[in-house]
């Protein structure tokens, strides 16, 4: 396996002071990241997923150069990218969820300019690498407008571009679809996964979005307390989570609360609307073919576990030994 | 009564706000000490080459540089409390929210102000003040009485101060971009409050215009009060017709304003 | 690649990546024009009313510290354009603290170019040119009415006083940046330093207490922006008793404090690094 991304025991350690009294500080010491070990082949998209503070956000600062681990081994296509920030900086891309880098009251195009000239992109592959992401990104009629003008989803697309124009090849995402529509969002994925087929790009992401996992994501790493929980496919971490998906049936009048044996068990009645929760690693039909048949059904519909009901539960039973962890 | 509890909840607050900056404060005590240091330098040339400039001894115009330093955060003389922040409200719309509250615009920003004042009086006036006292000859008076009548001299001040500053954060409602404004603020701060020279030392004519202009109520009035150079009566009488002048026009424009927003559909 | 050839890249490197940024900015506020154009103006005024503060304190006396009305419009003259061209290259680095604050900052360290350079043309604002017109102005205004036996190495010593000067300033500014690494709401610190500085060389150093002068002499060495090199060029007394060449000793200082600033912005980047706040 070509291990593009590698981390050894890679620590980050900060010193936290905080006021006490009128002039009294405590200084204490946070492991944010804490002997994290993993490895990240070429081509794989891996999502990044833990809790707010769990150390992602500070690994990922560690992955691209912005911040210098405290100890470990840390390399990314063979470079240290805390030693050699700029030299990495032009083989990786790096998008912030919140924070677009796209230049605010000029038009989308002027940003892919400065990046052609910054990147020092050559004339015919910026070309030809605009043409492709303005297509596949629908950004035509985007191009001259003024970035401050876009919509949300309009300017993640047009951050995305920004960030793959010198053809990085690895990709960083920090919560890409946060505050986008279903259809931005359903573009935004559709798009990632083109990418990394096509390009052969290395996509690491962070989300709160479970579906961003499910739709793209051959692996999902958890992590909390900057150490590794979870490293392995998305059904193992259902599995390893116990969790559960929600059918929300709606029946034709308010009736006592559905029994269909241990398949599944009703968690809320509401007037002819119940929830029943039933495991994730199962498929919804045969349940569903089940109620249809026994009971007056008008309408139903399946929620996915979020993510922070799966690593909750996950959390719930620490001492479980969890598949695939290489670090614990 | 509810009302005044509200406006003084609105004023701790706004208190309490200025005091965790720390650092900005910190900051802030280390530039007017500096800044002072100059002055003060300069003035004493300055008033070897002409002794009894503008009416002033060595030690009052030592006296007056520290006391603009001390009053420079507290009475915002060049700008800085909370006009920058109304006119952002005014430019994204979220002034509309404020018009909507339970509460008057003007006396709600009044309160807020005046909890800013009072820290950055305590904050960032009493440091370099005391500084400059001990380190070079000054002109302070030691009857308590005298200081009582500064300390509501400059509570005046205060009210006057606000009452340009509200009219200039008003004007956000007309014009689009509000750094011209404030510009303009700065500069009659730094000219019109004697920050740059005492407006007792000004040429004449220039000197009685500005004298008689609502700036000179903040720094050269609660000034000359503090050092004896003129009667208590005079200075509350002057300050207060400002107060009120600037009050009733901030009124006037804000009900205009008002009107406007009401119109434009907020 | 040497310590040397590293330090030459990366000046070219960030030459070139502050030219691209800067001119975005321009474009940027270009779409802005009359708002621009109004700003240039009441830039120019508030500076120009800068200079009519000690035109007031010169219409009541003929003179402050021993320098006449044109020759202190020469100190100030000199100050105001070296700051003016620093505050224009290099200004926009003391918005450093409120893009920490935001964490803005990491948007600049993924791109390939030295962050100094990003930080320094971060929001370039071109309306800074009217602080260096209205040097300028005042300063030709000095050179015409000053009385001096202009000689060669007078005329010579003054664009070379005016650039060390405007190193010397852009030094200030950026080991204040640094600072503020370290206290991100410390920005008027630094204000102190560079508007508190201009300040002080508008007036003779014959104005000022002795541990002033030496203090800024030695230890935050402004009085070679002007006070120096203007005392050779009028004739005056030195400050301190220097000797004669220190006149020349402007480019000498500029070197140093650049030295020492770049020192200081490495250390607050590295602790930036290690601490990401």
């Amino acid at each position: 396996m070509d291990a593009f991304i590698e981390l050894d025991g890679v620590e980050k350690v900060f010193d936290v002071r905080r006021r006490t009294g009128f002039l009294r500080r405590e200084r204490r010491q946070v492991r944010a990241v804490d002997g994290l070990s993993f490895t990240v082949a070429r081509g794989e998209i891996v999502g990044y997923i833990g809790p707010n503070g769990a150390g992602k956000s500070t690994t990922i600062k560690m992955l691209t150069g912005i911040l210098t681990p405290s100890g470990g081994r840390l390399r990314v296509a063979g470079i240290d990218p805390a030693r050699e920030r700029t030299r990495l900086a032009h083989r990786i891309g790096v998008v912030f969820g919140q924070r677009t880098t796209l230049w605010w009251d000029l038009p989308l195009i002027d940003s892919y300019r400065l990046a052609h000239r910054m990147y020092r992109i050559p004339d015919a592959r910026y070309r030809e690498n605009l043409d492709r992401l303005v297509e596949l990104l629908d950004l035509e009629s985007l191009l001259e407008v003024p970035v401050r003008q876009l919509s949300l989803g309009q300017r993640m697309r047009g951050d995305i571009a920004a960030a793959l124009l010198h053809d990085p090849e690895v990709l960083y995402l920090d919560e890409p679809t946060i505050g986008l529509d279903v259809v931005s969002k359903a573009r935004v994925r559709e798009f990632l996964g083109e990418l990394n087929t096509e390009r052969g790009t290395t996509v690491l992401l962070t989300t709160h979005d479970l579906q961003d996992i499910e739709r793209l994501c051959s692996r999902v790493m958890v992590i909390d307390h900057g150490r590794m929980m979870y490293d392995g496919p998305l059904a193992g971490l259902h599995e390893a989570g116990e969790s559960e998906r929600t059918l929300v049936v709606d029946l034709e009048r308010e009736l006592p609360p559905i029994d269909v044996g241990p398949a599944a068990r009703v968690v809320r009645v509401e007037g002819p609307r119940q929830w029943l929760a039933f495991p994730a690693s199962e498929s919804a039909a045969p349940l569903v073919a089940r109620i249809a048949a026994e009971h007056p059904l008008v309408d139903l519909s399946v929620r996915e576990p979020d993510i922070e009901a799966v690593i909750g539960r996950m959390y719930a039973d620490r001492e479980t030994v969890v598949p695939g962890a290489r670090n614990s | 009564m509810g009302s005044v509890r509200l406006y003084a909840a609105v004023a701790a607050g706004s208190f309490r706000r200025y005091a965790t900056y720390r650092a900005a404060t910190a900051a802030g005590v280390f530039t007017n000490t500096v800044f002072g240091l100059i002055l003060v330098y300069t003035y004493l040339a300055l008033w070897d080459e002409r002794p009894q400039l503008g009416g002033y001894d060595q030690a009052q115009a030592v006296t007056y540089v520290w006391l603009g330093q001390a009053l420079f955060a507290t009475l915002a003389l060049q700008g800085g409390g909370f006009e920058a922040e109304l006119m952002e409200r005014i430019r994204t719309g979220a002034v509309a929210i404020d018009l909507y509250r339970p509460a008057d615009l003007q006396l709600w920003w009044f309160a807020a102000d005046l909890g800013r004042s009072f820290f950055q009086l305590l904050g960032r006036g009493v440091i370099p003040f005391a500084f400059g006292a001990l380190v070079f000859p000054s002109a302070l008076p030691s009857d308590p009485w005298l200081w009582l009548r500064f300390l509501l001299a400059l509570l005046l001040a205060m009210v006057v101060s606000f009452g340009i500053r509200f009219l200039v954060a008003l004007s956000g409602f007309w014009l689009l971009d509000g750094t011209g404004a404030l510009q303009l603020l700065m500069v009659s701060g730094m000219f019109c409050t004697g920050m740059a020279l005492p407006l007792n030392a000004f040429p004449e004519p220039l000197g009685g215009i500005v004298r008689a202009l609502p700036w000179s109520a903040m720094l050269q009035m609660p000034a000359d009060l503090l050092m004896g150079e003129t009667g208590a009566l005079r200075t509350y009488a002057f300050q207060a017709g400002w107060a009120v002048v600037l009050l009733v026009l901030g009124r006037m424009v804000q009900v205009a304003a008002t009107r406007r927003v009401v119109v434009q559909g907020g | 690649m040497g310590e040397k050839g590293r330090a030459r890249y990366g000046l070219r490197e960030g030459w070139r990546a502050y030219r691209l940024i800067a001119g975005m900015w321009i474009r940027s506020t270009m779409a802005y024009r009359l708002s621009f154009a109004m700003t240039l103006v009441s830039g120019l005024l508030v500076t120009g009313l800068d200079f009519v503060a000690i035109l007031l304190m010169f219409s009541r006396v003929d003179a402050l510290g021993g320098y006449s009305l044109p020759e202190v419009a020469f100190l100030y003259g000199l100050s105001a354009t070296s700051f003016g061209i620093a505050d224009l290259v290099i200004g926009s680095a003391g918005r450093l603290g409120s893009r920490v604050r935001d964490g803005t900052l990491d948007t600049l360290l993924v791109r390939p170019a030295p962050v100094l350079a990003q930080v320094a043309a971060d929001r370039f604002a071109l309306r800074r040119v009217s602080r260096i017109t209205q040097g300028a102005l005042v300063l030709a205004y000095a050179l015409a009415a000053t009385d001096v036996d202009w000689t060669v190495a007078k005329v010579l010593l003054v664009p070379v006083t005016l650039v060390s000067g405007a190193v010397i300033f852009g030094a200030v500014l950026v080991a204040g940046a640094a600072f503020q690494f370290v206290a991100q709401d410390a920005a008027e610190v630094q204000s102190a330093f560079t508007y508190g500085g201009q300040t002080l060389l508008q007036y003779p150093p014959t104005v000022f207490g002795k541990e002033l002068v030496r203090a800024v002499t030695f230890v935050f060495p402004l009085a070679f922006v002007n006070w120096v090199p203007a005392a050779y060029v009028l004739d005056r007394p030195y400050p301190l008793d220097l000797p004669e060449w220190t006149a020349y000793a402007p480019p000498l200082v500029a070197v140093a404090c650049c030295a020492l600033a770049g020192l200081a912005w490495r250390a607050g980047l590295r602790s930036y690094r290690s601490t990401g706040s």
